[in-house]
């Protein structure tokens, strides 16, 4: 713009571009005004959407947090104990002939009749009275008072999820068996406690006795090992990647390989651990340790990134400060920058082992979506995650598990709710501004 | 720095807990996903009864599970796995190959497939195989010739069945489920079309057997309950899945007669329902008495409390055997008789 004449710079232009300004004033404002509103409706969208996704979780997954139980006068007949082999007793009898006080006209000696009757217990009931006389075998020749869970179709009865007014021929229970219920309920029998049985027992066939603590154990167990693998290699990747290696094409290459490792997915990583800790180092199936390595390969791009910006973010002149005073390099990392940088190390960590913790696909891969009924005591023991057991719950065809799935997810979103609340808690209390 | 002290303690709980897990001393359960509930049955029986720990059992496929447990003899590879079809000529040489010999097959009881729709239909369904297969096969024949399935609505068929689209929900290749479908409804559905029939069995395995992937066959995944849900959303789609699953929605969903047969325990058992498969579970016999509990679980697995009728794997859906059959398979499978080399 060399050649303008003076005309033209003159106040006649400037009279022309505030005109203009004043004519495009109205049109940009109108601009601003739709892209606010695409703001608004975008976060009304995504806000909605989390609404429905909790919303159909809570209202599906609520009945899995209460269980109903029946409460037995259980007379421990010290003819039915084998007080040579106390688990090996007839419990099943002691319980059905509690259960016939209630029932006079039917006849507890036919096992056909008393089928009828004692279906309204889930068959753990016995196991429980087992375990009583097991842990306490004073108890045999006394009459003791248990609280039994009743079986699924029972407990969908009670929630009001198995429909009375549905035609018996497609209802799952007759209406001999709702009348068995009935005569229980109106002697009183009947509650509906908070389901523990959700977080202390593991896996089972049956949806009553069905839990998360081997699920909880195995995430457990998965998490630590991830966690002991890819914190230190991570932050010392990033330590030696930001101070000390030198600037050049291989330190390129690899920082663009880290960052392209982050975005592949976690179903590589799971192909991967299979080929290599499987097969190649026979390491066990479905263990936690196996599991805990390959979500260590995934979070560790995660904890080299997040800790080489935590590194980036301190200021060079604490650097500069230290190695004036004399300090060695190595001194410089260890004594002021690390320790400066661990808030949002340990922010980076937390959001990448919450990131593992929700991982499915690689566990299914080395078949950690297996049916465990004990939870494993360490990590080389079979297991399942907590994912994987909502994948398994899902795939279950009893009424009892649809509602335990929607619970699974709900304490799946707690643990991550809680871990997220604890970077945010670090990096607002201990982050450092300069 | 308390994350050193933390690694460190964690390192050393791991190696202690290392040297605990260095022999397995549970049992390997893995395979299809049909048997994987009736294994899962026995497993947590067995757990309960005896004073073994109960076997671990995953869902692999029957494909998936003969590939583990062919992997070799050992720890590292499974000892029984389910399957919904016998073991095919290619895994016995795949396990053969790998020094997998001595294999008992034991057959447990037999499956329904079932066709099911949404009790909202208002339609009474009775389809004949002939009919399955020209709704849902790619290529159909079309005055003498094979064509690329025309039909695009059940009364484009025959008359009597409903003025609406075919829309049928099933298991991708991958599920054994499918290729029982594929076997028994839709390969037997067109032997017999006489042009067919006339061609020979061998041509009509290679010609019928692919399914169409214009739109009215889906696959569902693996995952029948979604099968289920999509099925009560659309009352005139269908679903193909075991009878099992049928049986516990038997709220929401009703059977397709095949034939004029209704699926149920009786019809499927007796061979009167059309589409109807074994169900099998093969124990590696070098197992016996090295992994604990073993020979113990197969007994259990077997037993009369476990797949004779009113036994607890009939109440999860399985349709058992025959008496004289039961009792057969049943001590085969507890002298480990070797199945016969294929």
């Amino acid at each position: 713009m060399t050649d303008i004449t003076p005309e033209q710079t003159g106040s006649n232009r400037s009279r022309s571009s505030t005109e203009l300004v004043r004519q495009s004033l109205a049109r940009r404002n109108r601009k601003q005004k739709v892209l606010q509103g695409f703001g608004i409706a975008a976060i009304f969208f995504a806000l909605s959407m989390l609404v429905i996704l909790v919303g159909s979780l809570i209202s599906t997954g609520y009945p899995a947090f209460t269980q109903t139980h029946v409460e037995l006068e259980v007379f421990v007949d010290p003819e039915e104990v084998d007080t040579e082999n106390l688990s090996r007793g007839n419990y099943d009898d002691m319980i059905a002939a509690s259960l016939g006080a209630y029932f006079p006209d039917v006849d507890m000696s036919s096992r056909i009749a008393s089928r009828e009757v004692t279906q309204v217990l889930s068959s753990g009931a016995q196991l429980k009275l087992r375990d009583r006389v097991l842990a306490d075998p004073s108890l045999i020749g006394e009459t003791i008072t248990i609280k039994v869970p009743a079986s699924d179709n029972f407990d969908q009865l009670n929630k009001g999820l198995i429909k009375r007014d549905t035609p018996e021929e497609n209802r799952r229970l007759n209406d001999a068996a709702i009348a068995n219920f009935d005569t229980l309920d109106a002697a009183g029998v009947i509650s509906a406690p908070l389901n523990t049985t959700l977080i202390t027992s593991a896996d089972s066939r049956f949806p009553e006795l069905a839990g998360l603590k081997g699920a909880l154990v195995g995430s457990f167990w998965a998490l630590l090992v991830c966690f002991v693998i890819s914190f230190p290699l991570g932050i010392g990747a990033a330590i030696y990647l930001e101070e000390f290696a030198p600037k050049n094409r291989l330190s390129d290459i690899i920082e663009i390989n880290i960052n392209n490792l982050a975005a592949v997915p976690s179903v590589v990583f799971g192909l991967l651990a299979l080929a290599v800790f499987l097969n190649w180092f026979g390491m066990p199936r479905s263990a936690p340790i196996v599991g805990g390595l390959t979500l260590a390969l995934m979070t560790l791009p995660t904890i080299i990134i997040a800790t080489r910006a935590a590194l980036k973010a301190v200021p060079p002149s604490i650097r500069e400060a230290a190695l004036g005073v004399g300090a060695s390099k190595q001194q410089v990392v260890f004594h002021h920058v690390l320790p400066l940088a661990m808030p949002g190390i340990l922010t980076g960590t937390i959001i990448g082992m919450a990131q593992a913790l929700g991982e499915t696909a690689p566990l299914l891969l080395i078949g950690m979506n297996a049916f465990i009924t004990s939870a494993p005591s360490g990590p080389f023991d079979s297991a399942t995650a907590l994912p994987t057991q909502i994948f398994i719950w899902a795939d279950s065809p009893e009424r009892g598990f649809v509602s335990r799935t929607s619970a699974a997810i709900l304490v799946l979103l707690t643990f991550l709710i809680f871990m997220n609340a604890i970077a945010i808690y670090l990096r607002s209390r201990f982050e450092r501004k300069w | 720095m308390t994350f050193t002290k933390l690694s460190v303690s964690a390192l050393a709980i791991a190696a202690v807990s290392a040297t605990a897990a260095a022999a397995r001393d549970e049992i390997r359960v893995v395979g299809s996903s049909t048997v994987f509930p009736y294994s899962q049955a026995a497993a947590e029986q067995f757990g309960n009864v005896s004073d073994f720990p109960a076997p671990i059992v995953e869902s692999t496929g029957t494909g998936g599970g003969m590939q583990i447990f062919c992997g070799g003899i050992g720890e590292a590879h499974a000892d029984i796995t389910g399957a919904s079809r016998a073991m095919k000529t290619s895994e016995y040489e795949l396990c053969a190959g790998n020094g997998v010999t001595d294999i008992t097959e034991v057959q447990i009881g037999s499956d329904g497939l079932s066709i099911a729709v949404s009790r909202d239909s208002a339609f009474e369904w009775d389809l004949t195989k002939t009919q399955v297969y020209l709704a849902l096969a790619a290529e159909v024949p079309v005055d003498g010739a094979m064509v690329a399935n025309p039909y695009m609505k059940w009364s484009d068929i025959d008359a009597s069945l409903p003025d609406a689209d075919i829309l049928a929900y099933g298991p991708p290749p991958t599920s054994g489920t499918r290729d029982a479908f594929v076997e028994l409804a839709i390969v037997e559905g067109c032997m017999e079309i006489p042009m067919i029939e006339a061609m020979g069995g061998d041509w009509a395995e290679d010609n019928c057997a692919r399914l169409r992937s214009d739109g009215p066959f889906i696959e569902a995944g693996e995952n029948d309950n979604l099968i289920v849900q999509r099925l009560q959303s659309d009352a005139n789609a269908v679903g193909i899945f075991g009878y099992s699953f049928l049986f516990e929605n038997s709220d929401t969903l009703k059977a397709v007669d095949i034939e004029g047969v209704t699926p149920s325990f009786d019809t499927i058992e007796s061979g009167e329902y059309g589409i109807s498969r074994p169900l099998f579970f093969y124990v590696k016999n070098a197992h016996r008495g090295v992994i604990p509990g073993l020979q113990e679980f197969v007994e259990e697995y077997t037993s009369e409390e476990s797949m004779g009728p009113g036994g607890y794997l009939a109440e999860r859906g399985m349709v058992p055997l025959g008496d004289s059959k039961r009792t057969e398979e049943r001590e085969e499978a507890a002298n480990a008789v070797n199945m016969p080399a294929k």
